[in-house]
Formats: structure tokens, C-alpha cells, sequence
């Protein structure tokens, strides 16, 4: 079971979006979710709408995938969808209730809200499911490096990030193991409502934390032994390069911008 | 520099704390280019002290420790050292810092500013060194614990060291595991010639180096080849240590009045004598 997990949800397929540089998918999402905020009309959701859906395509990921990223936020996305419906006040009365006041402008500014979400989580979805967690550490060292002039630790920030993904099996076949051998001990930690649950985990979180301790402090000193000392001097057996894909992304991503912006003008 | 790979340990005591008793109190041994050195003791003894001494990793409270030239208090040195004196740990989980194999094997020549152009071989030679070629690509731990300390060792061999020091590498590992490591080191130090700082509590282990170190109470008691070293079998057996099967039933035999030779560590060595003193009389 532990065996075949993957980290975090990355999809892992080859293609043209898998291989593009983390950094410039990084930047290039960045703007993507200023793209979804400046969208105003239903017609730019629907450019936004293809752009994703190509570009998923493209990715060889099918879209239920990126969809599959809605689920756990459903409860805020309606939500959104309905305070904005009956609380909004506008001229134009489309429908009217007991105290319930539906206005075409409540319904326009609920609608436009809740598809900012579903597209803002869609996009980082697209970026997550196409980038392994270790390039997007990578991308975010080299994109935060500018801030090590006011002493921002971007190299320590991603090494950590790294060793944190390193360890999560372990600690996940050692979370099974602590919980096998507390269940043998007479451990229940299934049955009983929230809180007893919640205290039966405490021989499990207890040994478990006094394990994760002692591993960095053995990591950092075979770190040590290996010359590690931080990242000055550090060179990188992954050396990120930008290519034409690269440029073409931008690109289009671009002349997405450019529409979207135009739609906002003229329509 | 290549010329003095040797490792020195001059009247060498460490304490971890200041009134503490000292973990090594005047250690002194010289261990030679090439040698496979094992050092033998039991749980806290001091060898993993010892251990950590040659690499710098801990500064002596009093002598010096001097490894491939370079005294071990000078701090500027550290780097250079630990380059030279590459060591592997016990659990093989804790070594690895990567996500993937070949990564975790360039993790010290990153650390080095080695550049990326010459990364790459290194890498591949140094995986091949310990037969993991075929995971270069593979996750950690998806690997068996022998396979992950071969990994540490190609982690180790990357950065091209004159010794290599493994405190108690095998220890964590089953005994397939525990074989396969050894028998990995052994070939480098015969093949590459490096030199190998073997710490361990396994007789069977010691008994394949050139020479055994016996660590109690933060000392060296004994020192020569395992032959000598376990025929010792009473002081050895002061020190809680147990010889190898063979080599006690041999002076067993001994005191019983088999004139055995001395030096015997495996069961073939015992056959072989046991057959020489009572040739096996081929008609019956």
C-alpha cells in the first residue's frame, strides 16, 4: 500500500506541459489566476474555459482530474455562489419570495464569483498535477534566489521542502508500523466519537514525533559528513533550462492575457 | 595529496561532556593506506566515537587525529576531510536526502561545486561501483535497506575518498543485506584500494579484515589480525565479546588436548585441521 503512493498529485505522463521549466509554469500560473480576476463577461470565462481544457489535452491529463480538485472546496464554492445570489442588491428583479430577493445582478456577481474559484483551483491544479513536487521546490528556490539579498533563506526553503517529501514515506511506513504494534498493545483507534479518537492518538503522534527527531538529527549529521554547508558554492545536478516549448507557452499564455484584457475594453 | 591517505590517531580522548567520563581516553593507532581495518567493541565502548572523530565530525578534547594529512582541529580543513574520509551510518534511512537515487548520489558533489558536465559520470561510475546502475532512477524507499546503504556508499564513492569509514553500516540490515554491503566495501578496497575504517559488533565481520581493533571502555585492548585477535579467547571474553563459533569450539578442542593450530576462524579452516590431525581413513 505504502508502496505505490504518490506524492502529492502529480500525474506522471510525459508531455509537452510535464516538461516545460517549473519555473515558467510557475510564473505562467501566476498569471493565469490574474487572468481569471481581470475575466468579466461569460464570453471571457469561456476563452478561459478552452484555454484550460486544451491545455489539459495537451498534458495528456484527463480533465475529470482537474475537476476532481473542486470536491474538497464544493461546500465554499456554493456558498459563494449563494451569498452572493441573495445578498447582492440591484435594480434589475428577477425574482422575489417571502424575503428572498433574486436580482440579475446578485445572479451575474454570484455566477462570476464561484467560477473565479473553480478556474483559480483548476489552474493550480493543472500545475501540480504536470510538475513533481522536487522541480517545483526547484523552481521556487531559483524564482525566490533575488530575495537572498534581504536575507530571504530561498535555498534552505526548498531543501526543506525536499527532505520533507523525502521523508514522507518513511514516516508514513513508520506511522503503520507504531500503529501495529500499539494496536497489538490493546490501542483502539478506531472506535469511540471525535475525542477519544483524537486521545488515542497520542501513542501513536508521541513515538512517532521522538522518531522524527532523532531521524533529522542523524539526516543532518550524515548531511554534515557529505560537505553539506548550506548553498553557497552548491551546484545542481538539475540544471533547469528554457526552451523553445518554453517561449510558446508564454506565448500563448500571452495572447490569452491580451484577449481577455481587449474583452474587459470592448465589451 | 593522494601520498599520505593515511589515518592517525595520536593519545586521543573525547568527552561529550566537560566532567563527563571520557567516551576515548589516549587512543592512539595508525591505520595504513588500503588497510581494511575492523574496530570491535561493544555498545558503548567509544567506537562510534571513533568513528565520528575521523571525520571531523567531533574534535578530540585532547591529541589530534590527523586523516590524510589534514589535522582534524583545523577548521578550515573540515571540508577537505570529509571529502577524503567519506563515512556511512548506520541507518540507511536517515543517510539519504534525495528523492531519487542518482539525486542523493550527487547530493555531496552539489555540496563540493563539482560542475554539472562531470556530475554525471561520477554518478554513473560510482552506481555501477556498487551494482545500483538499474535504480539510478528509483525512489529510496522503494529499495531494500541493503540496497539503500549501497546507495550511500555510491553517495560516499562519488566524491572520490581515499577512505571510507562505515560505523556499523550492517548493523540495521538482514542477513542478505548485511552480506551484500560487505562484500561491496571489501571489493572497493580491494579494487580502488581504499581504505576502510570497518566499526562493528559482528566477530563474523571483523574476522574478514586485515586487521581488528578492540574497543572497550574508551580503549584499544587488542590489536592484529583476527587470527591473533580471537585466539585470544579468555580476554576477549572479559570484554563481553564473543569470538566466532569456530574459533572458541577450536580452543575448546585445544584445551581438551587436540593440538590445533592457532588462528582458526571459519568452518573450513576448522575442517581442514580436523582432518590433518585425524585423516579420514578411506577404507572400512
Amino acid at each position: 500500500m505504502l508502496n505505490n503512493i504518490t506524492m502529492g498529485q502529480y500525474y506522471p505522463v510525459d508531455s509537452r506541459v510535464h516538461r516545460l521549466d517549473p519555473r515558467i509554469k510557475l510564473i505562467l500560473t501566476i498569471v493565469f489566476i490574474v487572468i481569471v480576476f481581470i475575466a468579466r463577461t461569460f464570453l471571457g470565462y469561456a476563452v478561459i474555459l478552452a484555454f484550460v481544457y486544451l491545455a489539459s489535452r495537451l498534458a495528456n491529463v484527463p480533465f475529470r482530474m482537474l475537476l476532481r480538485g473542486l470536491k474538497p472546496l464544493r461546500l465554499i464554492i456554493i456558498l459563494t455562489f449563494l451569498l452572493n445570489l441573495l445578498f447582492t442588491t440591484g435594480e434589475t428583479l428577477w425574482l422575489e419570495f417571502w424575503i428572498v430577493r433574486i436580482t440579475k445582478e446578485g445572479f451575474m456577481q454570484a455566477a462570476f464569483y464561484s467560477l473565479r474559484l473553480v478556474f483559480l483551483v483548476i489552474g493550480t491544479s493543472l500545475l501540480t498535477l504536470t510538475t513533481s513536487p522536487v522541480s517545483l521546490a526547484d523552481a521556487i528556490e531559483i524564482l525566490l534566489t533575488p530575495l537572498k539579498k534581504i536575507h530571504f533563506p530561498a535555498h534552505e526553503l526548498a531543501m526543506m521542502m525536499t527532505i520533507a517529501l523525502r521523508f514522507i514515506p518513511t514516516l508514513l511506513e513508520e506511522t503503520d508500523k507504531i500503529m501495529k504494534a500499539q494496536m497489538a498493545r490493546g490501542a483502539d483507534f478506531e472506535s469511540g466519537n471525535l475525542i477519544s479518537r483524537a486521545k488515542a492518538m497520542v501513542p501513536l503522534l508521541v513515538p512517532l514525533f521522538v522518531s522524527a527527531f532523532r531521524r533529522a538529527g542523524d539526516l543532518a549529521m550524515a548531511m554534515e559528513s557529505r560537505c553539506y554547508h548550506g548553498g553557497d558554492g552548491r551546484t545542481r545536478l538539475r540544471v533547469l533550462k528554457i526552451t523553445k516549448n518554453d517561449w510558446i507557452a508564454c506565448g500563448v499564455m500571452a495572447v490569452l492575457l491580451a484577449l481577455i484584457i481587449l474583452e474587459g475594453i470592448f465589451l | 595529496m593522494k601520498s599520505d591517505s593515511r589515518v592517525q590517531l595520536n593519545d586521543v580522548s573525547y568527552s561529550y561532556e566537560e566532567q563527563a567520563a571520557p567516551a576515548l581516553s589516549g587512543v592512539s593507532a595508525l591505520i595504513q593506506p588500503g588497510e581494511f581495518v575492523a574496530v570491535l567493541g561493544h555498545n558503548g565502548s567509544g567506537k562510534s566515537t571513533m568513528a565520528k572523530l575521523l571525520n571531523a565530525l567531533f574534535v578530540p578534547t585532547e591529541g589530534n587525529v590527523v586523516v590524510c594529512g589534514y589535522n582534524t582541529r583545523e577548521e578550515k580543513l573540515v571540508w577537505e576531510i570529509r571529502q577524503r574520509a567519506g563515512m556511512i551510518f548506520q541507518n540507511p534511512d536517515n543517510q539519504i536526502v534525495a528523492t531519487v537515487v542518482k539525486e542523493d548520489v550527487a547530493f555531496g558533489l552539489e555540496n563540493l561545486g563539482v560542475p554539472t558536465e562531470e556530475m554525471i559520470p561520477r554518478i554513473e561510475s560510482a552506481l555501477s561501483a556498487v551494482r545500483m546502475s538499474a535504480y539510478a532512477d528509483k525512489a529510496p524507499h522503494m529499495l531494500s535497506g541493503g540496497q539503500k546503504q549501497r546507495v550511500a556508499i555510491a553517495g560516499i564513492l562519488a566524491m572520490e575518498p581515499s577512505v571510507i569509514i562505515a560505523d556499523e553500516a550492517t548493523a540495521m540490515l538482514d542477513p542478505s543485506g548485511r552480506k551484500e554491503v560487505l562484500e561491496t566495501i571489501r571489493t572497493l578496497n580491494r579494487q580502488k584500494g581504499i581504505t576502510v575504517v570497518w566499526i562493528t559488533h559482528f566477530m563474523e565481520e571483523a574476522a574478514l579484515a586485515d586487521r581488528v581493533l578492540v574497543v572497550t571502555d574508551g580503549q584499544i585492548k587488542l590489536s592484529g589480525t583476527p587470527a591473533e585477535v580471537f585466539d585470544r579467547v579468555e580476554e576477549m571474553r572479559e570484554m563481553h565479546l564473543d569470538v566466532p563459533h569456530m574459533t572458541a569450539l577450536a580452543g575448546e578442542l585445544r584445551e581438551a588436548g587436540m593440538p590445533l593450530r592457532p588462528g582458526i576462524l571459519t568452518v573450513e579452516e576448522l575442517a581442514e585441521e580436523v582432518e590433518r590431525l585425524c585423516p579420514l581413513k578411506s577404507a572400512t
